[in-house]
């Protein structure tokens, strides 16, 4: 069965995701996102849609689980590259994916995931803030 | 309005949605829509797909050319033989799902379509159709 | 219906095509006010192109429906004609006249030839004016499609224009909302707005609304959706030039207003994005 590979690059896991997206490979994505979030340990999951035809609401609720459940295994999880098609299309049919963080590019992405790591880390600024600065 | 070709496709698993997804993708394509329009037309089939599918136990969709004087446009119908909707109103509201999307399915569809309609059937099946237009070249 | 007449309706008409055409030309020719843009070569053209399909859609037997497959040819020339008659400055009814002006003709030819008051002649007679002037209206539907077709054209890229999305700073983009928005402008803003965050890689998107007359439900979503698709692609948008009537409706709306980034003006917008950028701008006052 077609599975999208899940990247670790330090803290972070990198997802891109190529293929056609159907309702399998996007289960199967939780499901494996999730145990190498806690096999890693990591920090953070950068998922790169640029290469996304099209997203209903059924991956946009995938989407939102998956960043819900990292952020339940104390992961940041940050979305980017999606195309003005798919934003316009997925605004018109309601889905607002709340609490994902958004990047347009997988470097903006990738530093977005590094400060909220850091400030969380630090412990001087809360994640909440450093993410506000943004929101 | 005349329907210049057509073509048929069951939806009886998740791979055919994806097929129907695909086949509604080369249409689009075909008649030049915009690559917004392309990407609502793909996603509003993928729902509608969804309900048949989910809501529906399986049935078919029928992907249209379909043209009038001044206009040309895709028109899909997703036909089932499932339980019906007992509540089409309700069913229509946002948030309102009994399956594994969000509950946008219909009320998405219907905004993102130019033309919408929906017959249903308690205990017999329910018959969505959907069009987009665009103008001709 | 009186359809089945003794002699079939194009039986008396092919008879006598030649006739016909000639006398109707030179109708046409001598009608004073006939317009001067129509080239006599052009008239005689389609006269005579005219009255071949018109004669060969009758033949097919249909005289009532000019929607039916045998006219289609027909209703492709005069579509045609219509065309290029309004280029050449004929006005629709002139284009119209053309084809009624066919029925004194051709009544004229079918009158003597079943006498006076002949009732079978009057049902044709009857029969083929009503069919001239479904042909006659429909040039004028046609005129009217095609000026339809530009006016919608030139909506749509009287929209494209009035939307220009500006780079104002490395990162930052803007648009100047000028106008009603209703849903085709929203679409196209959003459309051309988040191009441009892609194409520049701008994290910052200003919408200013100084230039919106009023502010009602529809626009306020409108307004909303702008803001969703733009932080669904990464970036952010902020709203200025909030006029104190459209806050108020805003307010009164009960829209969630909690997430929106506000300004007053497009410099404080602007002002805004600069600093979240990590830029700052000091005054040199000895150097104005």
């Amino acid at each position: 069965m077609d599975r999208i590979p899940i990247l670790k690059i330090g803290d972070v896991l990198l997802v891109t995701i190529q293929v056609d997206f159907h309702d399998r490979i996007a289960i199967a994505l939780l499901e494996d996102l999730s145990e190498k979030i806690v096999d890693n340990s990591a920090k953070g999951v950068l998922i790169d849609i640029s290469a996304l035809e099209m997203v209903d609401s059924f991956m946009g609720r995938i989407l939102g689980n998956i960043s819900k459940t990292a952020k339940l295994l104390d992961c940041h999880c940050v979305l980017v590259g999606m195309q003005p098609a798919i934003a316009i299309t997925i605004t018109e049919l309601g889905i607002t994916l709340p609490g994902i963080y958004t990047a347009l590019t997988a470097e903006d992405g990738m530093k977005l995931l590094t400060d909220m790591v850091k400030s969380k880390t630090n412990g001087k600024t809360s994640a909440k803030k450093q993410e506000a600065k943004w929101r | 309005m005349a329907v210049k070709s057509q073509e048929e496709r069951s939806i009886a698993n998740e791979d055919d949605i994806l097929d129907v997804r695909n086949s509604v993708k080369r249409v689009t394509a075909l008649l030049n829509f915009s690559l917004v329009n392309q990407t609502k037309i793909i996603s509003a089939a993928s729902e509608l797909a969804r309900n048949t599918l989910e809501h529906g136990k399986g049935g078919k969709s029928i992907i249209q050319l379909v043209t009038e004087p001044e206009r040309i446009g895709i028109r899909l119908i997703f036909e089932d033989t499932g339980p019906g909707i007992p509540d089409l109103a309700r069913a229509l509201e946002d948030g309102y799902s009994t399956g594994r999307g969000m509950g946008l399915g219909l009320g998405g569809a219907k905004r993102l379509m130019d033309d919408f309609d929906i017959e249903s059937k308690e205990n017999e099946g329910t018959r969505v159709t959907v069009t987009k237009w665009t103008e001709k070249n | 219906m009186t359809r089945e007449t003794a002699v079939p309706l194009h039986e008396m008409i092919s008879g006598a095509k030649e006739e016909i055409l000639t006398e109707w030309i030179k109708n046409q020719l001598s009608d004073k006010s006939r317009s001067k843009g129509v080239p006599e070569a052009s008239l005689r053209n389609s006269s005579s192109e005219f009255i071949r399909l018109f004669e060969e859609a009758i033949t097919k037997g249909n005289v009532d429906d000019i929607e039916k497959p045998e006219w289609e040819e027909m209703r492709h020339m005069l579509a045609e004609l219509s065309a290029t008659r309004a280029s050449q400055g004929s006005t629709p009814s002139d284009t119209a006249k053309f084809i009624f002006s066919l029925k004194e003709p051709l009544f004229a030819r079918l009158t003597p030839e079943k006498g006076q008051g002949n009732t079978e002649a009057s049902a044709a007679v009857w029969q083929l004016s009503l069919l001239l002037d479904k042909l006659g209206l429909y040039t004028a539907e046609t005129f009217q499609r095609t000026r339809e077709a530009i006016i919608r054209r030139q909506q749509k890229e009287m929209l494209e224009m009035s939307t220009p999305v500006i780079k104002v700073w490395d990162g930052v983009v803007a648009v100047p909302l000028i106008g009603t928005l209703d849903s085709a402008r929203t679409q196209i803003v959003m459309e051309t707005l988040l191009q441009k965050i892609v194409d520049t890689g701008s994290r910052i998107a200003i919408l200013d609304i100084t230039g919106v007359p009023t502010v009602d439900t529809q626009t306020a979503q409108h307004l909303m959706k702008t803001v969703s698709a733009t932080r669904l692609m990464g970036a952010e948008c902020i709203i200025s030039g909030i006029r104190p009537q459209i806050a108020q409706t805003i307010v009164h709306l009960g829209i969630d207003i909690n997430d929106i980034v506000t300004k007053a003006t497009m410099a404080d917008a602007i002002k805004e994005a600069l600093a979240r950028g990590g830029w700052s701008f000091e005054r040199h006052l000895e150097s104005v």
